[in-house]
């Protein structure tokens, strides 16, 4: 079935444009002398200059990476644990099991965001602590988890079952059966349900926000309150610094996955 | 024994799932410990912001699934070899922080912003483009569009061309074979995209409060005012935020309705 290529070629590429100007146009504006966003009037790199002197961008950032790191470590953690358990349940008490575990990737971020900032109000007035890169991380190992574990769920499905059970009769203990037979099965899940983790924890912001303390301020938590105040050439900066990072990423990923899928063609 | 290793989620689960949300319809329906209907009644106050929002996300929903069907059929009948890179592409400005692709349309759509600055060029405007329903609109296509291509996409890829092919032998027209054979069956992607791009829509305080100004209150500013904002009254916010569920509950309930007819259909 084809369709007529040149029309569908001018579709793709009006979407395209329509995608990329405004990020283009954010990078541009980030090498204006001035803070216009609309006339350029001369090339400067002060806005990438001043980005890196700014201590609230960067003590932010820090924090980012931190909460990023441990809380997908942890959430991965888990939730394999958790996926070994639920595909060993029962039909009925798995199912309820899987029903709630969907409940963070369906309902609205806000709704997250706002029940768990009640739950930490409530045990902060008993229990004496504050909101800060605690309630933070496990905020954020909250909204993972679920990620973690619908990943490695089809794996399991995938699994011949009888490999553990050999494993157990060829004389390996239950522990050493699951590291050296059913992890390397399930990797790639896992692999994927860190690398997911990882990149929304970096991106989250509603869950952040209402889950934050003011020692603990995540990057788009600052991004935020810059986009409040007024417009500044600095966010600019930062956008570019972020675009070419994500193009850096997304590409060797996308090269690393052809290398190794032309490595499989040759092998068969 | 397998099953054991699930118990630290389970408890965390609990803890941080179920009873967040219990605590939500607590604070919904409970002040200081007695019982009332109070702040969920009080909610019908703001059915003008609902209903906006509801109305808003729809637009952006429907405005969404039109610009992404055909993205998701021209990508996949693309090369195999191509595919990827192509669908790499689309799906790059996603990385991208929400925030800041958000801020990118404020300076574009501005008074002194490009936009305007090209209008003037040729003798018009400025238009006021910023802090209108129509940018708030733009800012939620502009985000959630990539959700609505995805699933799309990966529905139609699992399409067998055969079965296309064999709809024209029959005789279909190409525009027959569309709405006849790839529509029906690319369905649940379609009804997947559709929760993907209006549950978050729907829920936004960020697109509203950077492209619609002051004026065009959504639902979830008036949530977030309750919360962190000037009106602080966590009770009413619990009762909006349980309001905000049963809508998307219900909207998702009528959905998924119609898949399962749809597939009734087919059968």
């Amino acid at each position: 079935m084809k369709k007529s290529p040149i029309l569908s070629k001018i579709y793709l590429l009006l979407v395209m444009l329509f995608l990329y100007v405004p990020i283009f146009v954010l990078i541009v504006f980030s090498f204006n002398t001035t803070k216009s966003h609309s006339t350029m009037s001369g090339f400067t790199l002060d806005w990438y200059v001043k980005l890196f002197q700014n201590e609230l961008i960067l003590t932010s950032l820090l924090n980012t990476i931190i909460i990023a790191v441990a809380s997908s470590i942890a959430a991965t953690i888990l939730g394999t644990a958790a996926a070994v358990g639920i595909h060993a349940m029962k039909k009925v008490p798995k199912s309820i099991v899987m029903n709630i575990t969907n409940i963070p990737i369906i309902n609205p971020e806000i709704v997250t965001g706002v029940s768990l900032m009640l739950l930490f109000v409530f045990f902060a007035a008993r229990m004496n602590f504050e909101f800060g890169f605690g309630t933070l991380i496990i905020a954020h190992i909250t909204f993972n988890v679920p990620y973690v574990i619908l990943n490695i769920m089809p794996k399991f499905r995938q699994m011949n079952p009888h490999l553990y059970e050999a494993a157990l009769d060829l004389g390996c203990s239950p522990a050493r059966a699951f590291f050296r037979v059913v992890l390397p099965e399930i990797m790639p899940g896992v692999i994927s349900g860190l690398m997911m983790s990882f990149t929304f924890s970096l991106d989250d912001f509603i869950i952040s926000y209402f889950t934050n303390g003011s020692n603990a301020q995540t990057l788009p938590i600052t991004i935020y309150s810059m986009t409040r105040r007024k417009v500044s050439p600095e966010i600019n900066a930062l956008s570019t610094i972020i675009f070419i990072i994500v193009v850096i990423v997304l590409v060797s990923k996308n090269i690393a996955e052809r290398k190794s899928a032309l490595k499989k063609e040759v092998k068969l | 024994m397998r099953k054991l290793t699930a118990a630290p989620y389970l408890v965390w689960m609990a803890v941080f799932i179920v009873v967040p949300l219990i605590v939500v319809a607590y604070f919904a329906f409970f002040d200081g410990g007695h019982f009332t209907l109070d702040y969920v009644a009080s909610v019908s106050q703001y059915s003008n912001i609902f209903i906006r929002s509801i109305w808003l996300a729809a637009i952006a929903t429907v405005i969404c699934l039109i610009i992404a069907y055909p993205i998701a059929m021209i990508l996949s009948d693309m090369d195999t070899s191509f595919q990827g890179t192509m669908l790499m592409i689309v799906m790059l400005p996603m990385w991208m922080n929400f925030l800041l692709r958000t801020y990118a349309w404020m300076t574009i759509l501005g008074n002194n912003g490009i936009l305007n600055q090209i209008f003037g060029f040729f003798g018009l405007g400025p238009f006021k483009l910023l802090n209108t329903q129509g940018a708030v609109v733009l800012g939620m296509v502009y985000n959630y569009l990539p959700y609505m291509i995805l699933p799309i996409y990966s529905v139609m890829m699992k399409i067998d061309k055969s079965v296309l092919e064999a709809a024209q032998d029959l005789g279909c027209s190409r525009i027959h074979v569309i709405f006849r054979v790839v529509l029906p069956l690319s369905l649940p992607g379609v009804m997947s995209g559709i929760t993907m791009v209006f549950v978050p829509a729907i829920s936004t305080f960020i697109i509203s409060r950077m492209l619609g100004g002051g004026g065009n209150l959504l639902i979830g500013d008036l949530i977030e005012m309750q919360f962190l904002g000037n009106s602080y009254n966590p009770n009413l916010g619990a009762a909006i935020s349980l309001v905000l569920m049963v809508i998307i509950l219900l909207i998702m309930t009528i959905m998924n309705q119609f898949d399962t007819d749809d597939d009734k259909v087919l059968m």
